[in-house]
C-alpha cells in the first residue's frame, strides 16, 4: 500500500504544481504584451542566440520602466531552437499556442525558414537579427518576415567591390561550410567571377571547431592569392588570420559582419590588426548604441555578444510597431513596420515591402589599434 | 505508517551507507568541501585576460557547498536503496508490475489497449496544437527508437550513425518534392526502401567488426553522409537546406497548418502501430530469435547453424527501413531540411532513447522516447538550464536504473510434457 | 617540396594534438571497455582552468614562464580531480551493468559538463593568452612556428613518459594487469578500484596538458571545443587499436596526416570524409585497428 500512497502523493503534487502554474499564468494577462524570442539558446550555436535574449530583456525592461507599450507591460518569452529546424517548428508552435503575436528570431536562416511556415499561418510577425539568407525576403514567400541585417548578396557585392578597390586580382574565398558562411562566400565567388578583372584562387570550406587550420593556410599561401575573403563567424576567422600572420602571410583579410564583432579583436589580438569586415554603418556614433552597450554592461557585466545591436534594434522596431498600430493586429503591425520610422542603435529604420530594413547601411571597417574603424 | 516507522525511515534516509548520523554528516561535509574545491575555478572566478580584470563570485561557492551537502544525502540514500533492491527477487518497478499484471488478464489487457488507443486518438482534440506538434516529434523518435532497437537491442550491434538513414529518408522526400513535385505518399515507401538499401550498403563493410569498432565505423558513416549533404551543394543545396517541402495531402486535399499537424499526428500514429506490429512479429520470428542468439554469443550462434552474414545484414537493413520512413515524415513535418538536423548528437539521442527505455523492449523504447523528447520540451520553462538538467537526467537514470526504465521480457516457454508428447506424435 | 613539408608539419601538429586526447580515451577503454565520451569535456575543462589560472596570475603580475608552468599544473590538477569525480559518480555505480549503460551515462555527463561550463562561464568565445613562449625556430622556422614545435615536442615527451610509466612502475603494471583480466588482477591482490581511478586521473591529466597547449596555440576557447576534438581523438584511438597506447599515438599521427594531406592536395571540404573513409578502410582489413590485437574468442 505504501507504494500506492507515494504515487498518489506524487500525482497530487504534480497536479498542484500545474494548477499553481496555470493560476499564475492567468493573472492580469490582459495587461501583458508578450514578445517571443526564439533562437539557439543551448548547443553549439548558443553564443549567437543568447545575446538576442539579453537584448530583448533589456529593451523590454527599458520600455516597461517608461510605462510599457499602450499601457501593457512587455514580457519576454524565450524559446530555444538550437538552430535546428525541427526544434524551431516546436518553438514556433509553442509561441503560436501561447498566442504570441510578435517574435524576435530566429537566429539561423534554416531554423527561420522552418518556423516561418507556422508563423505565416498564425499571422505572427517575425523579425530576425541575424538570418541573412537572401530568399527569406527576396522570394516573396514570407510576407510576415522582417530583418535588421542585410542579406548575404548585398553584403557580398559590397565586399567584392571593396576588394576590387583594394586592387586585389586573385582572391582566395574561404568559408565555414555553414548556412551563413557558405551562402555569403558563394555570392562572393559569383560576383568575383562575373567581374572579369578578378579571379578566384581558391574556394574552400573549413570545418568549424577543428583544432588547427594550418593546412588550409598553407594552401592559401600556395595558391598565390593576393587576398582572402572569409565567410563565416569570428571564431574561425580569428583562427585563420592568426595562423596566417604567424606564417608571415600578410595579404589582406576581408570578412563579413559575423566577424565584425569586438570578440574577434579580443580573441585575435594583435593579429586582428588590418583585417577588413563589412558591418552595419556608423553605429558607434549613434547615442542609442552607447545606451544599448551600457545597459548590457550594467545588467550582465560583460560586453554584448553577436547580433546584439541588431536584436536590440529589432526588439525596438517590433514594440514600436505595436505601439503605432495601436494593438497586435497583424495587418496594422506589418503596415506600421513598413511606414513608421524608429530610432534604434542601427540608426533610423523602417522596412521595405520585402522585409529588409531601410536605413541600415553597410560599410567596410578595418581594425586599427584594436578597434573597428570605418573605411571611407 | 506509525511514528516509529517514520523515524526509522528518516534514519535510513539520513544514514544510508554510513555507520551513523555523525559518520554521514562527516561524509557529507567532505563531499561538500570536495565539490567546492572542484567547482571553485569555474564557478567562482571569471577572468578577462584582455582587460586583466577578475570577477569573483563567492556566492556560487556557497550554493555549491550547500547544494552538494544536501544532495550527498539523497545520493547515498538512492544508492543504498538500489543495493537493497538488488537482493529482492522482484526487481520490477511498480509500473512494470502493473503492466505485467494487466497483460496477463485478457480483459484488463483489452481494456488497457482501448484506453491507450482512445487517449492516442483523442489527443489532438484534447491538447493544443503545440502539444500535438511535439507529440509528433515524440512519435517520430519512437519509430526511430524501435528501428534502432532492432539493430542495438535485438542484434546487439552498436550503431552510432543511425541518423544517416534518417537523413536519407528526409532528403529523398525533400529532393523529389523540390525537383519533380512528388507527393508524400509516393515517397514514403521509396524512402523506406532507400533506407533499406543504405542499411545493406553500410552492413557489408562492417560485417567483420565487433563492438566498439563497429560503433566508430557507423559513426564515421553517419558523418560521411552528413558531410556529403553539406558539401555537395549542386544536388543537396548544401548547408542552406531545402525549404517549402509540401505537407502530406489527403487524397489530393491540402490542409492549413493546424489541420495538417493533426493529420500528421494520425499518420505518425498509424505508422507507429504498424511499426510495433512488425517489430513484435519480427521479435518472435525465426530471424528475431537469430538476432537474440547473435547478441548473446556470435560464435555459439554460428555453431548453431545461423547464417551470421545474413542475420547481421537483415538487422541493419530492417533497422534502416524505419529510419528512412521516419525521415520522410520528418521532412514533411518541418517542411524544411538541412544537414544540421542530422549530426552525431541526433544518433546519440536516438541511442539514448533505446538504452534509457530498456534495450530490446518495445514498451521501454516508448517510455524512453517520451522521457528524452518530451522532458526537454516541457523543460523549456527552465530555458538555459534545460540541457543541464537533461544531461543530469541521463546520468541519473543510468546510475539508478542501468537496465533501463522497462526491461525487455524474454518470452518464456514452459515445458509441458503432454503437449510435447502430442507434438512428437504428429 | 616546401609545400609538402609544410603540409607534413601541419599534419604532425594536428596529430600530436589528437594524440594527447586519444591517450586518455585508449587508457580508459583498455581498463574498463568504456568509450568515455566525457573525455573531450575534461580536455575543455582543463583549458578553462588553465585560462582562469593564467588570468588570475596575469593580473597579479607573475612572469610569463611561471604562468605557463602553473597554468599547466593547475589544469592537470583540476582535470584529474574532475576525471576522478566523474568516474565515481557516473561510471562506478554502473560497473557490472550491461555494456551500453555507462556509454549513455557518459553522453549524459558530456552534455551536463558542456552546459555547466557554459552557464558558469560564458557561451561566447574567450581569448586565450598565448602562454607558449614565442621564439624563432632555427632551420625550419619558415615551416613550423614555435608553438607548433612545442606541442609536438611535449607530445613526444608525454608519450615516452607514459610508455615508461606503464612498462616499469608498479601502478603501470597494475593497470596492464587490470586491463588484461580484471578478476585475475583482483585475485593477485591488485586494488582494481584504485587502478581504475588512477587511470582516469592519468588520462585526464594528459587531456589537460593538451587543453592548455592547444588553447594557447589557437588562442581561443569556448565550452564546445571538447566535442569535436573528442570525436577525432576517439577516431584516432580506434584507428590505432583502442586499448593500445602506442596504437593511439600512431592512429593520431595517421589521422592528422590524412586530414592535412586531404586539405593540402584535395579540398578541405572533404577532409573529414577522407579521415572517416580511411578509418573504414583500415578497419575492414584490420578489424581491431592497426596495433590492436584481435581477442581470442571463446564460447
Amino acid at each position: 500500500m505504501r507504494g500506492n500512497w507515494k504515487l498518489l502523493a506524487l500525482v497530487l503534487a504534480v497536479v498542484a504544481l500545474f494548477a499553481a502554474g496555470c493560476g499564475e499564468g492567468k493573472k492580469d494577462e490582459a495587461k501583458k504584451l508578450v514578445l517571443g524570442v526564439a533562437g539557439a539558446h543551448s548547443g553549439d550555436l548558443a553564443s549567437y542566440g543568447l545575446p538576442t535574449v539579453n537584448a530583448a530583456k533589456l529593451v523590454a525592461a527599458d520600455i516597461n520602466a517608461k510605462g510599457g507599450v499602450l499601457g501593457m507591460q512587455v514580457e519576454v518569452l524565450s524559446q530555444d531552437d538550437q538552430c535546428k529546424p525541427e526544434m524551431a517548428t516546436n518553438a514556433a508552435t509553442k509561441l503560436l499556442s501561447e498566442d504570441v503575436k510578435i517574435v524576435l528570431g530566429h537566429i539561423c536562416s534554416g531554423a527561420t525558414k522552418a518556423a516561418l511556415e507556422i508563423y505565416k499561418d498564425g499571422n505572427i510577425v517575425c523579425m530576425s537579427p541575424s538570418a541573412t539568407n537572401p530568399p527569406l525576403t527576396q522570394s516573396g514567400d514570407y510576407p510576415n518576415f522582417f530583418r535588421t541585417i542585410a542579406s548575404d548578396d548585398a553584403q557580398a557585392q559590397l565586399e567584392v567591390d571593396f576588394a576590387k578597390n583594394l586592387g586585389l586580382k586573385n582572391i582566395a574565398v574561404i568559408h565555414d561550410k555553414g548556412d551563413y558562411g557558405k551562402g555569403f562566400a558563394s555570392f562572393c565567388k559569383q560576383f568575383i567571377e562575373e567581374d572579369g578583372g578578378m579571379s578566384v584562387a581558391l574556394f574552400e570550406g573549413v570545418t568549424p571547431g577543428a583544432v588547427d587550420y594550418s593546412a588550409v593556410v598553407q594552401k592559401i599561401k600556395n595558391s598565390g592569392a593576393d587576398g582572402v575573403i572569409f565567410g563565416g563567424y569570428h571564431p574561425e576567422a580569428s583562427k585563420i588570420v592568426t595562423a596566417m600572420r604567424k606564417k608571415n602571410i600578410d595579404i589582406p583579410f576581408l570578412s563579413d559582419d559575423g566577424v565584425k564583432d569586438d570578440t574577434f579583436i579580443k580573441v585575435a589580438g594583435e593579429y586582428a590588426e588590418g583585417v577588413y569586415a563589412t558591418g552595419p554603418r556608423d553605429i558607434s556614433g549613434n547615442p542609442l548604441y552607447a545606451v544599448a552597450e551600457e545597459a548590457h554592461k550594467k545588467e550582465f557585466g560583460t560586453d554584448p555578444g553577436a547580433f546584439y545591436y541588431q536584436a536590440y534594434a529589432a526588439a525596438q522596431a517590433l514594440l514600436n510597431a505595436v505601439e503605432k498600430a495601436g494593438g497586435t493586429d497583424y495587418d496594422k503591425v506589418v503596415n506600421a513596420l513598413r511606414t513608421e520610422y524608429v530610432e534604434t542603435p542601427l540608426g533610423k529604420i523602417k522596412f521595405d515591402g520585402r522585409g529588409d530594413a531601410e536605413g541600415v547601411g553597410f560599410s567596410v571597417y578595418q581594425v586599427k589599434n584594436g578597434q573597428y574603424v570605418e573605411v571611407e | 505508517m506509525d511514528e516509529k516507522g517514520a523515524q526509522s525511515t528518516l534514519r535510513f534516509i539520513l544514514t544510508a551507507g554510513c555507520d551513523g548520523y555523525a559518520d554521514s554528516l562527516k561524509r557529507s561535509v567532505l563531499v561538500a568541501l570536495w565539490f567546492m574545491f572542484l567547482t571553485f575555478p569555474i564557478m567562482v572566478i571569471r577572468v578577462d585576460t584582455i582587460e586583466n580584470t577578475i570577477d569573483w563570485r563567492w556566492m556560487n561557492l556557497a550554493f555549491v557547498g550547500v547544494g552538494s551537502f544536501v544532495l550527498s544525502f539523497l545520493w547515498r540514500w538512492l544508492l543504498e536503496r538500489k543495493e537493497l533492491m538488488k537482493g529482492q527477487a522482484a526487481r520490477e518497478s511498480v509500473v512494470e508490475r502493473l503492466l505485467t499484471q494487466a497483460s496477463t488478464i485478457p480483459s484488463a489487457r483489452l481494456g488497457l489497449l482501448v484506453v491507450v488507443a482512445g487517449i492516442a486518438l483523442a489527443f489532438p482534440h484534447m491538447a493544443g496544437m503545440y502539444q500535438t506538434n511535439i507529440m509528433i516529434s515524440c512519435l517520430t523518435y519512437i519509430a526511430l527508437g524501435l528501428g534502432l532497437n532492432i539493430v542495438v537491442g535485438l542484434a546487439g550491434l552498436l550503431d552510432l550513425g543511425y541518423v544517416a538513414f534518417y537523413a536519407v529518408g528526409a532528403y529523398a522526400y525533400a529532393l523529389a518534392n523540390m525537383h519533380w513535385g512528388i507527393g508524400f505518399w509516393t515517397i514514403l515507401p521509396i524512402g523506406a526502401l532507400l533506407g533499406t538499401l543504405f542499411g545493406i550498403m553500410l552492413g557489408f563493410p562492417v560485417l567483420r567488426l565487433r563492438g566498439d569498432y563497429l560503433a566508430i565505423v557507423t559513426l564515421g558513416f553517419g558523418e560521411i553522409i552528413r558531410l556529403v549533404l553539406e558539401n555537395w551543394g549542386d544536388v543537396t543545396m548544401g548547408p542552406s537546406g531545402i525549404a517549402g517541402i509540401d505537407r502530406p495531402t489527403f487524397f489530393g486535399i491540402e490542409f492549413g497548418v493546424m489541420d495538417s499537424i493533426n493529420y500528421m499526428y494520425y499518420i505518425m500514429l498509424a505508422l507507429i502501430v504498424l511499426t510495433i506490429f512488425c517489430v513484435n512479429r519480427l521479435q518472435n520470428s525465426r530471424i528475431g530469435r537469430a538476432w537474440l542468439a547473435l547478441r548473446e554469443d556470435e560464435i555459439a550462434c554460428q555453431a548453431m547453424g545461423i547464417d551470421k552474414t545474413k542475420t547481421k545484414l537483415m538487422a541493419f537493413a530492417l533497422g534502416a527501413t524505419w529510419a528512412g520512413m521516419a525521415g520522410v515524415v520528418f521532412a514533411a513535418k518541418t517542411t524544411f531540411v538541412n544537414p544540421a538536423s542530422f549530426t552525431f548528437w541526433e544518433s546519440a539521442i536516438i541511442l539514448s532513447v533505446v538504452v534509457i527505455g530498456g534495450m530490446g523492449s518495445i514498451r521501454g523504447v516508448i517510455a524512453g522516447a517520451i522521457i528524452l523528447i518530451l522532458v526537454p520540451e516541457y523543460l523549456r520553462a527552465f530555458s538555459e538550464f534545460r540541457m543541464l538538467i537533461f544531461g543530469a537526467t541521463m546520468v541519473l537514470v543510468m546510475v539508478f536504473r542501468p537496465q533501463g526504465l522497462i526491461r525487455a521480457k524474454r518470452k518464456v516457454y514452459t515445458y509441458d510434457k503432454s503437449t510435447v508428447a502430442g507434438a512428437a506424435n504428429e | 617540396m616546401e609545400y609538402f613539408l609544410e603540409i607534413l608539419f601541419g599534419g604532425l601538429t594536428r596529430g600530436s594534438i589528437y594524440a594527447l586526447i586519444a591517450l586518455g580515451y585508449t587508457m580508459v577503454y583498455g581498463i574498463i571497455e568504456l568509450i568515455n565520451f566525457a573525455h573531450g569535456e575534461i580536455y575543455m575543462i582543463g583549458a578553462f582552468t588553465g585560462l582562469i589560472i593564467a588570468g588570475v596570475l596575469g593580473a597579479a603580475g607573475f612572469p610569463a614562464a611561471a604562468i605557463f608552468v602553473l597554468a599547466i599544473l593547475g589544469a592537470v590538477l583540476y582535470s584529474a580531480a574532475y576525471g576522478y569525480t566523474i568516474e565515481k559518480i557516473a561510471y562506478k555505480p554502473l560497473r557490472g551493468a550491461q555494456r551500453l549503460s555507462p556509454l549513455i551515462s557518459a553522453i549524459g555527463m558530456s552534455i551536463f559538463l558542456q552546459n555547466y561550463v557554459m552557464l558558469a562561464q560564458t557561451s561566447d568565445f574567450l581569448p586565450f593568452p598565448s602562454l607558449i613562449p614565442e621564439f624563432k625556430v632555427p632551420w625550419i622556422g619558415h615551416i613550423i612556428s614555435s608553438s607548433e614545435l612545442i606541442i609536438v615536442v611535449v607530445t613526444i615527451l608525454v608519450c615516452i613518459g607514459l610508455t615508461l610509466f606503464i612498462k616499469f612502475t608498479r601502478l603501470g603494471k597494475a593497470m596492464r594487469a587490470t586491463a588484461q583480466n580484471r578478476k585475475m588482477a583482483m585475485l593477485v591482490g591488485i586494488n582494481v578500484n584504485t587502478v581504475i581511478s588512477a587511470t582516469f586521473v592519468v588520462g585526464s591529466s594528459l587531456a589537460a596538458v593538451g587543453g592548455v597547449l592547444i588553447a594557447s596555440h589557437i588562442g581561443q576557447i569556448n565550452y564546445y571545443i571538447g566535442f569535436i576534438a573528442g570525436i577525432k581523438a576517439f577516431t584516432a584511438a580506434v584507428l590505432g587499436g583502442i586499448g593500445s597506447v602506442p596504437g593511439a599515438m600512431l592512429g593520431a599521427l595517421i589521422l592528422g596526416q590524412t586530414e592535412a594531406f586531404a586539405t593540402g592536395y584535395v579540398s578541405s571540404d572533404y577532409e573529414d570524409v577522407f579521415a572517416f573513409a580511411l578509418l573504414v578502410l583500415i578497419l575492414i582489413f584490420r578489424p581491431a585497428g592497426i596495433m590492436g590485437k584481435e581477442p581470442v574468442q571463446k564460447v
